[in-house]
């Protein structure tokens, strides 16, 4: 484990650049419990409107927050909401979609009906208009839960097909004919093959589930008492702070959005040219430290970028 | 014959299960909704103006009727699907009494129109990109390109269009930040370029994004395409560059592509929700997204309904190309 990632830091730029950022939020986490300021407390404690200074780090804002500690709570909140909406989200995509694989026949008709169904739904229409229902009573935790519930359709399909494929492959043949129980085949020979597909799919569920949230966020569908990356956002242009000349309100949730799925992104993309060994090889065969950064892309046709 | 029974038929049924169940659920959904559109309406009709109690309770129950909110859950299920299938999507609550039809009707050509060209702009330079820096993928500037759109892919969609947004809109004030066009609609340039000038903004945060996602695929797609055989014996045979490329391994990547094309073609009645409500745009998803705060069911049932009913029948119309497009399909 801890060779696999020292090699990864050492060969792979894009793994070591994303680490590097994701360390900086670690650091901005564990920051967040030495605050100064209570965890949903910080408005009217300092001065207001002051630019970004040796004193206010990132300035503070209109209703009297110092940016820098709401942007580790919001970092540590929001990642909090999408390690709650990553675990659902994946825990029903994996389970169905492995059981789907494996069944086959009626169940995995009945199952891929549902998840055809559910992956036509327009998804964000549907979770506003949840989360417009819903709002008042909505915490970080309901919208994690409410972002996970969303996202396991098109997670279930990859892990259908992953598994559909390492069914068809000879060592599962080899281990068949040679009288090896079917729970024996699925954990000794193909977990070790699924598990790091997950951990790369996991990775990119942070992706959109950080984006989800902020959106949902800025759409002031969250609870937007308790700071996130996305209700900075939501205040900031809600007290006009582009027009008001006070950018650095917007510009810091900003460019911490833009950091963290950078990170999670560029770990994700050194993850996936670690476990594909065709990679692997291109990369062996190419001039030595040439990489090529991609992996097969997600086709969610609303994730990361969904207009 | 056969491939009629074994490939045709299952996927229309398919389709037309997709289809039932979508609607199905799109109707429960704003019913479990605690806001009562009427109870809305008649508030707000009742703001400025006494009106009489007994009144207003005839008027609540002539307006439950006139909406189907009377009876079981059951029996509103039961009449939603005859008058859906008269072709009668309703009367919106928001706005009473303009049928539902009519607004969308308005909202749909400023969601295609913006929709159909992104689209296409960001599809065709895309894949055009990747499969070049996926073919030279050792070059300097291929490796560049890559690094840059590394950089853009992860950001959410809602950060591209508030950049652009902050940038373009609220500081250099080069493009308008609210609208789709200005002065009366009329087929002229002066009209015409105003259309052009509104959606230009709200069309560049589209493409950013669709590109950056496009090129990936693409550059995906062309690497492991060129380390085949054929591609190997082409370039022995000092077969032009220019020729492989886009008439060998381009052509060989395109299946892919083209089902993601069909996909997004079929999403564009959804119409581009954040990029409307951030620029004020007055396309379908703006429409949405106004329906949602006024419990106007009538417009999110029939916008759903429109998307459900296009994306599902270009899955449809892509299942029964395949076996055109790719030889190999039919084999099976």
């Amino acid at each position: 484990m801890f060779t696999t990632i020292r090699d990864l830091i050492k060969f792979s730029p894009s793994f070591r650049f994303g680490s590097l950022i994701l360390l900086i939020v670690a650091v901005m986490i564990v920051l967040s419990f030495f605050s100064p300021y209570e965890a949903g407390k910080l408005r009217r404690k300092v001065k207001r409107n002051q630019p970004p200074s040796a004193t206010f780090v990132f300035g503070t804002t209109s209703q009297g927050e110092d940016v820098f500690w709401s942007t580790t709570f919001a970092i540590r909140n929001t990642l909090t909401i999408s390690i709650i909406a990553v675990t659902i989200g994946r825990g029903i995509g994996v389970m169905l979609g492995m059981l789907s694989g494996y069944f086959g026949g009626i169940f995995d008709r009945v199952a891929q009906s549902t998840v055809e169904s559910f992956i036509v739904i327009p998804r964000l229409p549907l979770v506003i208009l949840i989360a417009s229902i819903l709002r008042g009573s909505m915490t970080m935790y309901s919208l994690g839960i409410l972002i996970g519930l969303f996202d396991w359709a098109h997670p279930s399909k990859r892990y259908r097909s992953q598994v559909l494929s390492l069914r068809e492959r000879d060592f599962t043949h080899t281990a068949v004919f040679s009288g090896m129980s079917t729970v024996r085949i699925v954990i000794r020979e193909h977990l070790p093959f699924i598990i790091p597909y997950m951990l790369a799919d996991v990775i990119s569920g942070f992706l959109f589930s950080i984006g989800f949230e902020v959106t949902l966020s800025y759409l002031g569908l969250a609870d937007l008492d308790s700071p996130t990356v996305g209700t900075m956002i939501y205040w900031a242009t809600y007290y006009q702070s582009v027009f008001a000349g006070r950018a650095w309100v917007i510009i810091v949730p900003i460019v911490t959005v833009v950091l963290m799925v950078l990170g999670f992104y560029l770990m994700s993309v050194g993850l996936g040219e670690y476990l594909d060994p065709r990679k692997r090889l291109v990369r062996l065969s190419a001039d030595a430290g040439e990489e090529s950064e991609d992996e097969e892309p997600r086709k969610d046709k609303d994730g990361a970028w969904a207009p | 014959m056969n491939l009629l029974r074994t490939y045709i038929l299952p996927r229309i049924l398919q389709w037309a299960l997709v289809i039932f169940v979508g609607i199905s659920a799109t109707f429960l959904i704003p019913r479990l909704s605690p806001i009562n559109p009427v109870d809305e309406m008649i508030g707000r009709m009742t703001a400025f103006a006494s009106i009489d109690p007994h009144a207003v309770v005839s008027m609540r129950e002539s307006a439950m009727a006139l909406f189907g909110l009377e009876g079981t859950l059951l029996e509103q299920y039961g009449r939603f699907w005859a008058r859906l299938l008269e072709g009668d999507l309703g009367v919106s609550f928001g706005n009473f009494p303009r049928p539902v039809s009519d607004i969308i009707a308005a909202g749909l050509p400023w969601s295609v129109g913006l929709l159909t060209t992104t689209i296409i702009i960001s599809w065709t330079i895309g894949v055009f990109l990747g499969a070049l820096a996926g073919y030279f993928h050792n070059r300097r500037w291929s490796q560049f390109l890559e690094r840059f759109v590394v950089m853009v892919y992860p950001v959410p969609y809602l950060i591209t269009a508030l950049v652009l947004f902050i940038i373009f809109g609220a500081w250099l004030q080069i493009f308008p930040i609210m609208g789709g066009s200005r002065g009366e609609p009329a087929l002229t340039w002066k009209y015409i370029s105003t259309v052009l000038y509104f959606g230009f903004l709200p069309a560049l945060s589209i493409i950013i994004g669709a590109i950056a996602f496009r090129f990936i695929m693409a550059k995906a797609l062309t690497t492991t395409e060129i380390a085949n055989d054929y591609v190997q014996y082409a370039e022995l045979a000092a077969v032009p560059k220019r020729k492989i490329i886009l008439f060998y391994v381009a052509r060989n990547t395109m299946l892919p592509q083209v089902t993601d094309l069909a996909l997004a073609f079929g999403a564009i009645f959804e119409g581009a929700l954040i990029t409307e409500i951030l620029f004020a745009y007055p396309g379908l998803g703006f429409v949405l997204y106004n329906a949602i705060y006024n419990a106007d069911y009538n417009i999110i049932m029939g916008i759903a309904l429109l998307s459900i009913v296009g994306v599902a029948t270009a899955m449809l119309i892509i299942d029964l190309l395949y076996p055109v497009l790719d030889p190999r399909v039919r084999l099976r």
